[in-house]
């Protein structure tokens, strides 16, 4: 047993650490909010040329054959620097299903694709209902000699305005329960009958509403089996949970140290504000609070990656409580800054409005705790 | 990053399991008055030294069997989840006997170190003083070296135990004119020495646990001082930080989480109204991811000792965040038991035991008892985080 990172890891997180401390200063962060696109493509390209689109991608298929538990310490420092784009999207939305249900054909024609950079991906889920369950999937695809035909409405698609191709979530039957009837489609991004349009969030990033209108796709488009597709939405689900806890890892260690240099050097009443007690406490119930979501996001990591028989149970506890802690940790970072904290100039209200968005992601705590609740039987 | 354990890490946890299974019935607070819980505990620790397992993370020449930081955890955490009574060793093996074995002469390890590894003799801890808490160096007891001997005057309080136990590891002033911190001994104290008053302090379970405990010109050999004279406070805080993942209060806070998700399962008809309630399994899930949080972080302070590391702010975390786990998880029992939360063990109508009564009550405790919570926020803040003193 060893809670810490081995030597490769290490490795990892210290290159990653200088190249966005480089590529990804809180200037490109603050233009993207306002951008368009939401990402640098140039950025885009360099972070490809570092081979982190094809991290978990097996090499044969142009990736470097990681782990899930290495995603993780890079995700970590993409929470740090709060980097924006579809980096998530692509590879845990994107590859990963494909890596589960495609197709050697499909796999060969998009897999090399994505780890090289080539291509951007997200998956289409969520709807008007906002429901992360199957039984709030209602975009219906009907199936028309050799294709399907799309229609219907997605919300809250990460960054689908920028991709190439969309996971698309649809119903082709019904049956007993939700979960049956449901379907998976690589939907070309650029079909006749798809519109985006950009949704205002808290933390500016981009999340679209994208509108199916009779959207036609080759049935050799079908991901996995017909009716069939649940599955492999619930496993992307799982890994995107994690994905969403390291993120809030690295972002709420960021927030914490950046508010614990301030309190170390504020000065008020003639001393640095960080000898006060009620500062100091915060502080330290705060490091509890980013220790016990770094942990517990590893071991939620690393059950999903040794297929363990609790894992599910893991992940869910990992993001209740990742949601929780890292709100309590922005939440003090913006009271420890004082009137500064509030002002837009200043970075730490980035991590803030960023911290809310994912904490809502892939299911806030509440969600993740019923779910808790239903594998203890209780 | 790797969480599972060893093949024969899990041999190990089977081996502790099953002996506990066989030698310690699960329901023996029951059965046993808590007025006889001391004699319990003392048979069942002999019980423990006959199989070695007393010390067992002991070096071999002392009377362990020299496990590693790993198995210690796990013997630990299978101790505090099956509800073993240690009461009546912990001193000993996790305060007297380590510093011993650091500071100790040849002739006090040779003294000690076996009949704590047996079970033989019950350890009390005299730090505390009535003004002398959490700031310890306060401490007013005098020991005055008078020739082969000190003479020790003074008053300790809330010492656990002290009227069964055998021996003391205490802390007393020796040069009154050097600096707070710079003029503490810590000496071995034989309990029987002439001239030790203890009065009894009962604790608001309604247990006689702690006590006052008075001296009065008792007198100490020389050879009793443990290590240098006047560096017996860097030495009792380095006592402080033998063991401290504080998995035991997790793992009791699993078992006991378990046993109320059980009740709750199976409610009987006239409470099956209360355990239906939607929040009872919000909070129930709540506590589950607590306890795995607690969990990693007891593990956390391991992981970083077996790395060959020094754990310094991990400690008081784990401390932390698990004594106040426990306290939170017994205020979720007594809510989810509604009335029936207050009921006393062996009345008649109690649920679960009285367990949570219980634990309610004792945690209250454990928020203060080594270290209240507010101490250790502060030494994360100024020894982990590196913040100024206020
Ligand atoms: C929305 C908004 C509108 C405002 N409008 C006005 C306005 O119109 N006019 C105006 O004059 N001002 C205004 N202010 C300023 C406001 O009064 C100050 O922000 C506030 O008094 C805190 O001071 P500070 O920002 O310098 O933080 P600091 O005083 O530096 O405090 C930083 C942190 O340290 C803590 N702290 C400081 N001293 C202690 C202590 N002794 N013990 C414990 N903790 C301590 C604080 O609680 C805080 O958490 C406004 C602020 C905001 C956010
Ligand atoms: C069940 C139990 C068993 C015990 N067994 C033993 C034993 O066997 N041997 C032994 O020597 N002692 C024992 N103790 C004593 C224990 O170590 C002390 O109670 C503890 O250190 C607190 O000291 P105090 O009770 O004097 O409280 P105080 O130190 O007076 O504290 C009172 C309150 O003030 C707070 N406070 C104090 N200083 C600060 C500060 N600097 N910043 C912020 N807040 C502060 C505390 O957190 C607490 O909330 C036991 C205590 C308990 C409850």
């Amino acid at each position: 047993m060893d809670l810490g990172l081995d030597e490769q890891q290490e490795m990892l997180r210290n290159f990653a650490r200088d190249f966005l401390e480089k590529e990804c200063p809180e200037q490109l962060v603050r233009e993207m909010e306002e951008d368009e696109k939401g990402y640098s493509p140039e950025l885009w390209r360099k972070m490809a040329e570092q081979g982190w689109m094809g991290l978990i991608i097996p090499e044969e298929y142009g990736g470097a054959g990681m782990r899930i538990t290495d995603l993780v310490v890079l995700l970590e420092e993409f929470g740090r620097f709060l980097v924006p784009g579809p980096f998530i999207p692509t590879v845990v939305l994107g590859a990963y299903p494909i890596m589960l249900a495609g197709t050697a054909q499909q796999r060969e024609q998009l897999l090399p694709r994505i780890a090289s950079g080539e291509l951007i991906m997200t998956m289409a889920l969520t709807e008007p209902s906002a429901k992360w369950d199957a039984d709030g999937v209602e975009l219906e695809a009907r199936k028309e000699g050799n294709e399907y035909v799309l229609n219907g409405t997605k919300l809250f698609v990460q960054d689908a305005h920028v991709t190439d191709f969309m996971v698309v979530v649809a119903r082709t039957g019904r049956g007993a329960t939700p979960e049956e009837g449901i379907s998976l489609f690589l939907v070309d991004s650029r079909s006749p009958g798809i519109k985006f349009e950009l949704l205002r969030t808290i933390a500016s990033d981009k999340q679209c509403e994208v509108t199916f209108e009779n959207v036609r796709v080759p049935a050799g488009n079908l991901l996995g089996e017909e009716g069939k597709g649940w599955p492999i939405v619930h496993k992307t689900k799982l890994l995107a949970a994690v994905a969403a806890c390291a993120y809030l890892v690295g972002l709420s260690q960021q927030d914490f140290d950046i508010t614990l240099n301030y309190a170390k050097e504020r000065v008020q009443f003639g001393r640095p504000i960080g000898s006060f007690q009620a500062i100091q406490h915060k502080l330290a119930d705060a490091v509890i609070d980013v220790d016990g979501a770094r942990f517990i996001t590893y071991k939620a990591a690393w059950s999903l990656q040794e297929n363990e028989p609790d894992a599910e149970l893991m992940v869910s506890m990992a993001k209740a409580w990742c949601s929780e802690a890292s709100r309590r940790v922005v939440a003090h970072g913006q009271q420890i800054h004082g009137g500064i904290g509030f002002t837009k100039d200043y970075k730490i209200q980035l991590y803030f409005r960023r911290q809310k968005w994912m904490e809502l992601m892939w299911g806030d705590a509440d969600y993740h705790r019923e779910l808790v609740a239903e594998k203890l039987q209780i | 990053m790797d969480f599972r354990l060893s093949p024969e890490d899990e041999a190990w946890r089977q081996e502790v399991r099953s002996w506990l299974r066989q030698n310690l019935p699960p329901d023996w607070e029951d059965r046993i008055p808590e007025e006889q819980g001391w004699e319990f505990a003392r048979d069942f620790a002999r019980k423990l030294a006959q199989k070695g397992w007393v010390v067992p993370h002991w070096p071999k020449e002392y009377g362990g069997l020299g496990l590693d930081l790993w198995k210690q955890l796990i013997y630990r955490e299978e101790m505090a989840y099956h509800r073993a009574p240690l009461g009546y060793v912990a001193m000993g093996t996790d305060w007297a006997g380590p510093t011993i074995i650091v500071y100790g002469t040849e002739e006090q390890k040779r003294e000690h170190l076996p009949r704590i590894a047996r079970a033989e003799v019950m350890w009390c801890q005299g730090f505390s003083e009535p003004n002398a808490g959490s700031d310890l160096a306060n401490l007013q007891t005098r020991a005055v070296r008078d020739g082969d001997e000190y003479v020790v005057n003074g008053q300790k309080i809330w010492t656990s135990g002290a009227h069964r136990a055998d021996w003391m590891i205490l802390l007393a002033r020796t040069d009154p004119e050097a600096p707070k911190h710079k003029g503490i001994s810590y000496f071995l104290l034989d309990m029987k020495s002439p001239g030790i008053t203890i009065r009894p302090l009962i604790d608001m379970m309604g247990n006689h646990a702690f006590n006052q405990v008075f001296f009065e010109n008792v007198r100490v050999p020389a050879k009793n001082l443990l290590g240098e004279e006047n560096r017996g406070w860097y030495m009792a805080t380095t006592t402080l930080n033998f063991e401290r993942s504080s998995i035991g209060g997790v793992a009791a806070s699993l078992a006991l989480l378990e046993e109320l998700v059980r009740f709750v399962q199976d409610a009987p008809p006239e409470l099956a109204y209360l355990c239906r309630q939607p929040r009872v399994r919000n909070r129930l899930a709540d506590m589950a991811v607590e306890v795995q949080v607690g969990r990693m972080l007891s593990y956390n302070v391991v992981s970083i000792q077996a790395q060959g590391r020094v754990p310094t702010y991990e400690a008081s975390i784990a401390k932390l965040y698990n004594t106040e786990l426990g306290l939170r998880l017994a205020r979720t029992g007594i809510s989810i038991l509604g009335l029936y939360g207050q009921l006393k063990p062996r009345s008649k109508w109690v649920r679960l035991r009285g367990r949570f009564e219980r634990q309610y009550l004792w945690m209250t405790g454990m928020v203060v008892g080594g270290g209240t919570s507010e101490i250790q926020r502060n030494l994360i803040a100024i020894r982990g985080l590196g913040l100024p003193r206020g």
